[in-house]
Formats: structure tokens, sequence, C-alpha cells
């Protein structure tokens, strides 16, 4: 322990501070910054800060929990905003106590390589004067001291100790991996953190909603949500595939305790890796990511699209296709919006929910099973003024409702139940509407994430490092032969570096084997 | 034999482990409660004890937990031994019941058994009590039965009280072979930082009590039958030195890789992440105290008892309080 101890212990800087200067003074501030009670104190704060991230709702994770949190406390909301505390992980504070941390790191380990390539080269050192005073001791007297150092040497060697000979005695050493375990992990450590940092810098990750049927091509204009680090510059960076949904199958437990959980998905897919490749079809699943290019295909979620035609006040057709409705629960009540700005005389539009099993009751119309058994759409209708196209970028699963006005039935909202098939005319003639099917969509993730390989392996080499550094345990052994009375003496003593590890107990068989192979009798 | 036999079996076993280690716990009890009166009576042992449990042990050998024979001897009686041995023996049996409680529930539901929390609750405490047996004879822990038997006694109580979801099969996003090297590097070194977890308390105990001791005043006959407040302190450290790089493993390799596969992403920042990072963190700090601050003892145990608090929250507390992608099926 006490070898630890003085490593540490390294020399404190003069205590006049002031009359240091800026060199001095840089050289004070390095020191403190990469001195090991820095990096605990470091540490503890980067398991303090990462904490507000998981109790907080995070833009990058839940942003319509921040929506919600800010709208619930007006007062304590701008100022968490302040703090960074919605996306605590990007935030100035969390990223100095990395980057603090990381160069501590670097700083306390880059030194220490050159100190400990010299300790891995060194010699086990003399025996201490005073064998009797060490942890574990065994001595006995020897016939002759003819061949007894040699016997020691070859025992220690065979017991994996570097040996070296002294006047009338033997050191020996080993266990030299703690330390360079010790540096493969922080080393590896660092690889790690740069793998991680390449990713977030050079990665991307984007969403699609995809209907059965229908495709998508790599662009960024083509998604539905994309971010990407820093060093991304735009559609250059992706892929040029292209791919097509033909079909969407996913089976739900018909019965027993998780009745309606999804058991397997499966979209099947056609593909093109450039747009002049030949077609290839893969089946998307859960955990079986496609991999183009360097990108990679995931499944993330599914819902259903019905399928509707409206007519509007002249019989036109104003809209025709499916229209993707978002899952509201486990059961798949699916809200979505149906919009035909383009309807005239009136403009319409449609908001309601498709249910897969639809049951309609007093507590308002739901779907109790998540597979499409009974399929209904439940909808009510708007009306408005025709409207210039701005060209301002709309949700499409939202209906702006400030220039459009619900129709009415009597005293009452107008409300309506559709089963495929059927069809719907809107009062005071204003058009229709049809239930013609639907088809199920995919949410697809793409995304990018290089530097993976170097995490990993900087992962898996710091764990390597970890064993050498946990595992191995530094001992040193002597063996020593002198003449005290005319008797010949020797003397076998060792130390565990750390905690006591068993070394009297090898001591012991040690003076056993080198009695045994030395002394003539017993 | 069909799944729901074996969730019917699962169902027996699992409450008769419990009923085992609860009994395994009343022998322990009993050891203790034996060692106050044996010592008492033996006042002339007591001297001895003081010694060899002032933290300065003469032959510098017992940071092992291997006791000195008079410590190990001193104030025990034949029926204590009788007790130590009886309780380890039925954690022995309660231990194979468990075992095949949790093994039936996987072949029940027809995958890896730690599908929800019900599930994760029995398999980890099985891993708490694979972690004790395994250790036990190496580093000397019978002392600890005590606690063991607690803890496992109650997290399996209260999974079949409070937590019990009937067999059924996981959601697609868990089946992946990373989910199982993942969770099982997770539960085995969570197992061990129970283990450590313990060990550190105990530590608590007894360093004060030595304290005590050295300052004049007496120890607890009780409190005297544990090994050496600085062999606790050589023993947590060996228990938590093989949990950590299985825990790095496991939250830090397999869990990204397997994430990678169900999400997309291999760090998302998702609560449960963000504790798994803090457990660790916390244990990275204890070695390194331990390592390089020569924050040995008190402060090292502090640090180790935080460590197994962020644990346990990590799987209780995440779950219950916060949701995320990890939310289990039914929990
Ligand atoms: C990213 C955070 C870090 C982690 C997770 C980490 C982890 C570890 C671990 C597990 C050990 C082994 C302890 C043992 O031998 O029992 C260790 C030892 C050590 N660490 Fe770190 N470390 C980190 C950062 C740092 C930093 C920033 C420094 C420098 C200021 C540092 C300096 C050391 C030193 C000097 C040892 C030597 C212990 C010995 O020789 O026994 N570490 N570290």
């Amino acid at each position: 322990m006490t070898e630890i101890k003085e490593r540490v212990a390294t020399p404190e800087p003069p205590p006049e501070l002031p009359a240091l200067g800026l060199v001095g003074w840089l050289r004070w501030t390095w020191r403190q910054l990469t001195s090991m009670k820095t990096a605990l104190v470091l540490l503890f704060l980067l398991a303090l800060g990462a904490v507000p991230g998981s109790l907080i709702p995070q833009t990058g994770v839940d942003p319509i929990g921040v929506a919600d949190f800010l709208e619930a406390n007006p007062k304590l909301g701008p100022f968490y905003d302040k703090l960074g505390l919605f996306d605590v992980y990007k935030s100035a504070w969390f990223s100095a106590i990395y980057l603090l941390l990381f160069i501590s790191l670097i700083g306390c380990v880059v030194p220490r390589l050159g100190v400990y390539l010299k300790a891995v080269r060194a010699r086990p050192p003399q025996p201490p004067r005073n064998l009797h005073k060490l942890a574990a001791y065994e001595t006995y007297d020897a016939d002759s001291a003819d061949g007894v150092l040699e016997a020691a040497t070859r025992e220690l060697k065979r017991r994996r100790y570097r040996v070296e000979q002294y006047d009338g005695a033997v050191a020996a050493e080993r266990g030299y991996l703690r330390e360079a375990g010790n540096l493969l992990f922080h080393f590896s450590l660092i690889l790690a953190l740069l793998g991680v940092a390449w990713g977030s810098l050079f990665g991307y990750r984007g969403t699609v909603l995809v209907v059965e049927g229908n495709g998508f091509s790599n662009s960024v204009a083509q998604y539905d949500d994309f971010t990407s680090g820093q060093a991304f510059t735009g559609d250059d960076d992706l892929p040029p595939f292209s791919l097509t949904v033909q079909n969407f199958a996913v089976k739900f437990q018909e019965s027993g305790p998780q009745r309606g959980a999804a058991r397997e998905f499966n979209a099947a897919l056609t593909y093109q890796e450039s747009p002049d490749g030949p077609e290839k079809s893969y089946d998307l699943r859960v955990n079986h990511p496609l991999k183009l290019d360097g990108s990679s295909v995931y499944l993330l979620g599914h819902g259903y699209a019905p399928k509707v035609t409206v007519k509007d006040g002249d019989g036109k057709v104003a809209f025709s296709g499916p229209a993707p409705f978002l899952p509201q629960d486990g059961n798949f009540s699916s809200f979505g919006v149906i919009k035909a700005p383009d309807a005239r005389p009136l403009a319409l539009g449609f908001e309601g929910f498709f249910l897969p099993t639809a049951v309609i009751d007093e507590r308002g119309p739901r779907s109790v099973f998540p597979d499409d058994l009974d399929p209904a759409l439940a909808m009510t209708a708007y009306y408005g003024r025709p409207q210039k196209e701005t060209g301002k970028p709309e949700s499409v699963y939202q209906l702006d409702k400030t220039k459009l006005t619900q129709f009415e039935n009597g005293d009452d909202k107008l409300r309506f139940q559709l089963q495929p098939g059927d069809s719907f005319t809107l009062p005071d003639k204003a058009g229709s509407i049809t239930f013609d099917g639907y088809s199920a969509w995919v949410k697809i993730q793409i995304s990018h994430t290089p530097g993976t390989d170097v995490a990993l392996g900087g992962i898996m080499l710091a764990i390597l490092g970890l064993m050498g550094s946990l595992f191995v345990h530094p001992r040193r052994t002597w063996v020593r032969v002198r003449t005290q009375d005319g008797r010949t003496v020797v003397e076998i003593a060792g130390l565990d570096r750390g905690a006591d590890r068993g070394v009297a107990g090898e001591l012991r068989t040690l003076a056993k084997t080198l009695t045994s192979t030395t002394q003539e009798k017993p | 034999m069909s799944p729901e036999t074996y969730a019917q079996v699962s169902n027996l076993l699992i409450p008769t482990a419990t009923v085992i280690y609860a009994i395994a716990m009343v022998s322990h009890a009993m050891e203790w409660a034996l060692g106050r009166t044996a010592v008492a009576v033996k006042s002339e042992v007591q001297d001895q004890v003081l010694v060899a449990s002032d933290g300065t042990p003469a032959a510098g050998g017992t940071t092992d937990g291997v006791e000195s024979p008079a410590v190990e001897n001193a104030g025990r009686t034949a029926r204590m031994d009788a007790a130590s041995r009886i309780g380890l023996l039925l954690t022995w049996l309660g231990f194979v019941l468990h075992l095949g409680g949790v093994v039936t529930r996987g072949l029940a539901a027809e995958r890896v058994p730690w599908g929800n929390m019900y599930e994760f609750s029995i398999t980890a405490s099985l891993a708490v009590a694979i972690v004790y047996l395994v250790f036990v004879q190496r580093y000397k822990l019978q002392w600890l039965g005590l606690g063991v038997t607690l803890v496992v006694a109650a997290v399996l109580g209260l999974a079949s009280l409070a937590l019990y979801t009937p067999a059924g099969p996981l959601v697609p996003a868990l089946h992946s072979y990373w989910l199982v090297i993942h969770v099982a590097a997770a539960a085995i070194s969570g197992g061990a930082f129970t283990v450590g977890g313990l060990v550190s308390v105990l530590y608590l105990v007894k360093a004060r009590a030595e304290r005590k001791v050295l300052a004049g005043g007496a120890m607890s006959a009780s409190l005297r039958r544990l090994p050496s407040a600085e062999a606790m302190d050589g023993t947590a450290y060996k228990v938590l030195a093989f949990a950590f790089p299985l825990w790095t493993f496991g939250v830090l390799v397999a869990g990204p890789i397997w994430a990678e596969y169900a999400w997309g992403r291999y760090w998302g920042w998702d609560p449960k992440e963000v504790w798994s990072l803090v457990t660790w963190v916390v244990y990275a700090a204890y070695l390194h105290a331990r390592a390089t601050a020569g924050w040995r003892g008190r402060r090292a145990a502090i640090i180790a008892i935080v460590g197994w608090f962020v644990f346990i929250f990590n799987f209780v507390g995440v779950n219950l309080l916060v949701s995320g992608l990890h939310s289990y099926a039914g929990v």
C-alpha cells in the first residue's frame, strides 16, 4: 500500500500561491485537475449530474413530456429551461463535467505511461536487511548452501516470478500485469469516449411513417423527423437507397394475461441500394434491422391508416387515399384527421378515431382489441371558407381549427360511424365521405452511428484491462542464504502489495519444496 | 410437461423456497441470540477477542477474511455452530427450490424468466443467493447468513405477494440473445452488489463497536462474533471487485448492443440507462477511493452502500416512478 500512497502523493505545490505567476498558476491548476481526488469528485459530479435527466422529461426522449411540464409549471419551467434541465446530456454544465473528467483522465494516465514503461522493465529489488520483519517469513537450517539459490530460482520461475540474482540471495516479483491492466483500462476508456464522440458528431437518425404499399427514398426532406450531429452535412452524407413497404403482418396474443400484446411484427420490404441498383427484398422485424451501406433501417412501430374518399359539394373527389392514424392505447384506438382543403364550395376537414375492434357504448367509441376484428371509423366533420395556399408546413395529424366550424346535428355536434364500405353524406349538401378500407403503416427509423466499433472495442479492452487491474496481485518474494554461528540459514520472506492474498501459504510450500529438493534427509 | 404445469410447479416452488429461507433466517437469528448469552458467560475469552478485534492483527494476515483461531472460536458453543450450520443447510435447500422455481417459470413462459418485475425479482434474489453460496466457504461468509436470508426471503415474499404476474411470452422487442446476456450479467452483479452492500453495513456497525472498545468501552456479545472490521472491509472489496467488471460488461456492452438491435441506438439516455451508468460511476468511484485516495474502511463502505441503493433504485424506483422504453410488459 505504501507504494501507491507515495505515487499518489505527488509533490504539493508550494503554499505561496500568489507569487507563482501565470505559468505557476497554470501548472498548479493542471496538477489539481489531474489529481486523483479531482477525478473522484468529477466522477461523483457526473453521477449526480446525470440524475435530473432521468427525472425531468427530456427534449430528445420525450418532447411531449417537456411541453406538458412547461404548461403545468409556468414559473419553474422556464427556469429549468435556462439551466438546461430539459436537455441535460447536451447542456453546457454536463458537457463541462465530462470534458474535465476526460482531460483529467488523459492528464493522469499519459504521464504514468512513461513511469509504467520503466517499471515494467524494472528488476525485482534487493532484499531488505531484516527479512523476518516482513508479513510472511519462513526459515530453516540447511545442510549446505549449495544449490539452494539455484533451486529457489527454478521454483520461483516455475511460479511465474521474474527472478533476479543478488549476492547470497534471489529476489523475485510477479504481478506486473496489474499496472498494465490499469493503464489499458484507462486508455481504452479514452478510446471508447472517442468512439462515442465520433458517433455523435457524424451520425444521424430519422424516422418516417410509411403506409403499406408506399415507398421511401433516403433524403432529409422525406423524413418526418431528423436529427444529426454537428459534422453531418446533408443529403450528400445519406446513402441513396430507396425502399417500399409491400406488406405488414402482426400477430397478437389472443388469450391469457397478456392478451392483446403484439407477438410478432414483420414488414416485407423491397429495396434498391442505389437508384439503378437491382431490387432486393427483406423481412424487417424488431431486432432484425436492415443494414444498408453503413445505415440501419429499423422497424419501430405500426398502426392503421384508414382509406377514405371525400367528395365535395360539387361532387368532385377532394381527397382519396390512406390517412395514417396514431394509436392512443394498447388496443390501437387510433386518432387521426382527414383534410380536404380543396373541397368546394366549402373546404372540409374530418377528425376522429379508427377502431380496429370497435365498441361504442356510454363510455364513447373505443377499441377493445388491437387486431382488426371489427373495424370502424368514428368521426366528426368541419367546414370552412376555402383558404389560399400559404405553403406553411402543417401537421398531418391535426386540424387547424381556427378557421373551421364543426358541423351540427340538431343541438349536438355532428358525429357518425362508418363500417368499411359505408358512406356518409354531410348536411347542407356539403359533400360526403366513404370509408373504403384500411391498410397498415409502419414507423421506420433509419440511423447511422459511426464509431460504434471503436466504442465497443474500447469498452471490451477496458474490461480486459480492468480484470488485470483487479485480479492480478503483485507479490515480492526473497530467498537468502547466510551463515550464522556456523549454521547455514535459509530465509524466505514475501510481501503482497495491497491486501494480503495468502503470501504466507505460498512461502510455506516454497520452503517445503526447497527442503525436499536440497536437503539429503528430512 | 405443458407450460401450465410448469407454471403451477413454479408457483408452488417459489413460496416454498420463501418459507425455507425464512426458517433459515430464524436459525441464523438463533445463532446470534445464542452468541449473546454464550459470550456473556465466557468472560475470560473476552480479553482475547478484544485484542484480536481492534483492527491491528499481529500477523497481518487477517485481511483475507481468515480469522485467527482465537476469534473464530471465541464464545462459540456447539449449539451456535449447529444453528449456523442448519441455517446454511436450509439456505442451500431454499436455493435449490428457488432455482427450480425460476427454471420452471422460464419453461412455463417459454423464454428466459425476467420479462417483468416479478420474474426479475425472483431471478435477482436467486443471484444474491448464488453469490453468497459461491463465496460463503471461500471468504468465510457464514456470519452474513442472517442478512442474506433476510434479504432473499423478503424479496421473494414481496414478489409473490405484490408483483406476481402470470407467465406469458415476451413482447417482441425483448427477444434477443443479448437480452439474456445483459440481464444475466446485471442480475449476478446485482447479487454481488447486494452482498457487498450488506457486508459494508455490518462493517460500519462493527467498526463503530471497535472504536468504542479502543476508547475503553465494551462490545456487545453478538458483534464480537463478526470478523474484524478490517477483514469485512477486505471481503466487501473482493465481492465488489468481482461485480464491477461484470456490471461494466452487462450495462456498457451487452445492454447497448441489445438497444442497438431493438431500438436503433446504443445509448439514448433512457432513465434506466442513466441509472445504470450512475451505478457504474459510483462503484468506479468506490474502487478509486480505495485504490488511490486510500479511503478504505468507513468512507469506502459508505460509497458501497450508496452504490447499492442506486442499484436498487434503478430496479425498483425507475420501473415504478419513471416511464421509459425499459418499462416491462405487465408490471
Ligand atoms: C472515467 C472515469 C474513470 C474510471 C471509470 C476509472 C476507473 C478506475 C478503476 C476501476 C481503477 C482500478 C482500481 C484498482 O486498482 O483497484 C482505477 C485506478 C486508477 N485510476 Fe481511474 N478511472 C477513471 C478516471 C480516472 C482519472 C480521471 C484518473 C486520473 C486523475 C484516474 C486515475 C487512476 C489511478 C491513478 C488508478 C490507480 C490505482 C492503482 O494503481 O491501484 N482514473 N481507475
